[in-house]
């Protein structure tokens, strides 16, 4: 099944760009084509000037240790505690001592509010602390590119406006490339330099947040209103 | 008479389990070429071939000893039920002791383990694939054969012989007890026929077997578990289907090394 058909986009080094669209258009597999979990059929995928796509399996685990990624459910390993979850990246790809990386655990958890939950199983955490014990791991390696994949979806409004600022003080302090994929055009307004319409495979429209709710197109109007009327169709 | 697309499908089936069963080969011997790659990063990785031993070593050992001790026993009413008036009964030992230790013990606690351990490998695998944890682990740059296959290939082909000569053990004292207790045939007699024809080559023979086998049932669990897709319904596939192929595939393989090894090896 074709999902992407030609999408055109290019993000600036510190930049913070959000990709909205309808379910099933393909945002997550376009994350997805970002990190190298998928290659295109057609085309390529630039990440530092280098292609994703090309890179042999050794320098792809290289450039992934750069990026990382915030699952839409977290993604975090049942069978570990949460501070394993954290300290999995530093024990697999760096010489660290065990109380250095015990001390970068906690010091990763407590940037996501979520110090002192180390022996915690993530089956007995709530979505929003799911998420943020996620997003401690994927910036364990202190990494230069953030990939989030819906990132307050399933989240009460104060945990979502809790994960949409922790995002964007991630990307103001430590000038973190941020791709943000979502449905929530409030978490979008607030994390975004740019928003990316993702429809019918392209890219439709790109402008900052303001440009965007000024917008007169009427698929964007119709999505970022929420509307059932207009030119997008139910699926 | 024009024919209907399900008459056509029909037609085209036998074809598509063809196609579909030489992809799986094909897929199955890339997973396995990436385990050997693996193999020297994986071994490091003691911690979690210790914790997939007990899983699979010490968590099958109650359903192994239970399986094998009826075994044993079955085997030992069915012998002398064969036996009555042709064969003496010296020979009951010999015959069990035999059929255990090359057939029965490696066969039957592959079968066993394969439903368990198989099920299980691919259930859980299977689960972190469609709820992302796969991808996580290659986002974070870290190989899922490296840090989930190998540790469960190389834990389950070292524990298969240790389960299966408990396996032999116990099938043995198994019919042992159903000879002397109801059959009416000493311990001396039975222990007796047990040495008669006694060859280690037979033992070696059936753990031989059992590394093969225990082989299987990992890599038939971790395969149809890291090509789950499409939820919960998706897991329930890979796991059936993990646990008919490691069924099928021991029993191939089987005849395939009986007939090596005492044919060619042993011959």
């Amino acid at each position: 099944m074709q999902v992407l058909r030609g999408v055109d986009l290019a993000v600036a080094p510190g930049e913070s760009v959000v990709i909205i669209g309808r379910s099933g258009t393909g945002k997550s597999v376009l994350l997805k084509h970002v990190i190298g979990l998928m290659v295109p059929d057609a085309g390529a995928v630039s990440v530092d000037g280098v292609d994703v796509g090309a890179l042999e399996e050794k320098d792809l685990l290289t450039l992934r240790k750069r990026m990382g990624m915030l699952f839409q459910g977290g993604a975090l390993f049942d069978s570990l505690t949460v501070g394993e979850n954290v300290g999995l990246p530093l024990r697999e790809h760096t010489d660290m001592a065990e109380p250095q990386i015990e001390l970068l655990v906690h010091e990763k958890l407590h940037l996501v509010g979520l110090e002192g939950s180390e022996e915690s199983r993530p089956s007995s955490l709530s979505g929003g602390m799911k998420k943020r014990a996620a997003l401690a791991r994927a910036l364990a390696l202190n990494p230069k590119i953030m990939l989030y994949d819906e990132p307050t979806t399933g989240l009460d409004p104060i945990t979502a406006d809790l994960i949409n600022r922790l995002i964007r003080r991630l990307q103001e302090r430590l000038g973190i490339t941020s791709i943000a994929v979502t449905h929530d055009m409030r978490s979008a307004y607030h994390i975004a330099d740019r928003i990316a319409m993702l429809h019918e495979g392209r890219i439709h429209a790109i402008g900052s947040p303001a440009e965007i709710q000024s917008t007169t197109d009427p698929a964007v109007r119709q999505f970022i209103e929420g509307s059932a009327e207009g030119p997008l169709l139910p699926t | 008479m024009n024919e209907t697309g399900v008459e056509r499908l029909a037609q085209r089936a036998p074809l598509r389990y063809l196609l579909n069963g030489l992809r799986d080969t094909g897929e199955v011997v890339i997973l396995l070429g990436e385990v050997f790659r693996e193999l020297p990063f994986g071994l490091r990785k003691v911690p979690l071939v210790v914790q997939q031993m007990v899983a699979i070593g010490l968590g099958s050992m109650p359903l192994t000893v239970v399986v094998a001790l009826f075994t044993g026993a079955v085997a030992a009413v069915q012998a002398s039920y064969q036996f009555r008036d042709y064969v003496p009964m010296i020979y009951l030992g010999t015959v069990i002791g035999k059929s255990v230790v090359i057939e029965l013990g490696p066969v039957l606690t592959a079968l066993v383990v394969g439903g368990r351990v198989g099920a299980s490998i691919a259930a859980e695998l299977g689960t972190m694939r469609v709820t992302e944890q796969v991808d996580a682990m290659e986002a974070m740059g870290i190989s899922p054969a490296r840090y989930l296959v190998v540790p469960r290939v190389v834990a389950a082909t070292l524990m298969l012989p240790v389960l299966t000569i408990f396996a032999d053990v116990v099938a043995i004292f198994g019919g042992y007890l159903v000879a002397v207790l109801t059959l009416d045939v000493s311990g001396h007699t039975f222990t007796s026929g047990l040495r008669l024809y006694f060859h280690l080559r037979d033992v070696f023979s059936g753990l031989i077997k059992s590394v093969f086998f225990g082989a299987i049932i990992s890599m038939m669990g971790c395969y149809y578990g890291l090509r789950s897709e499409g939820g919960a319904v998706g897991v329930g596939v890979a796991t059936t289907h993990a646990v008919v192929a490691s069924c099928l595939l021991i029993l191939i393989v089987d005849f395939l090394l009986a007939s090596f090894l005492f044919r060619v090896l042993f011959a």
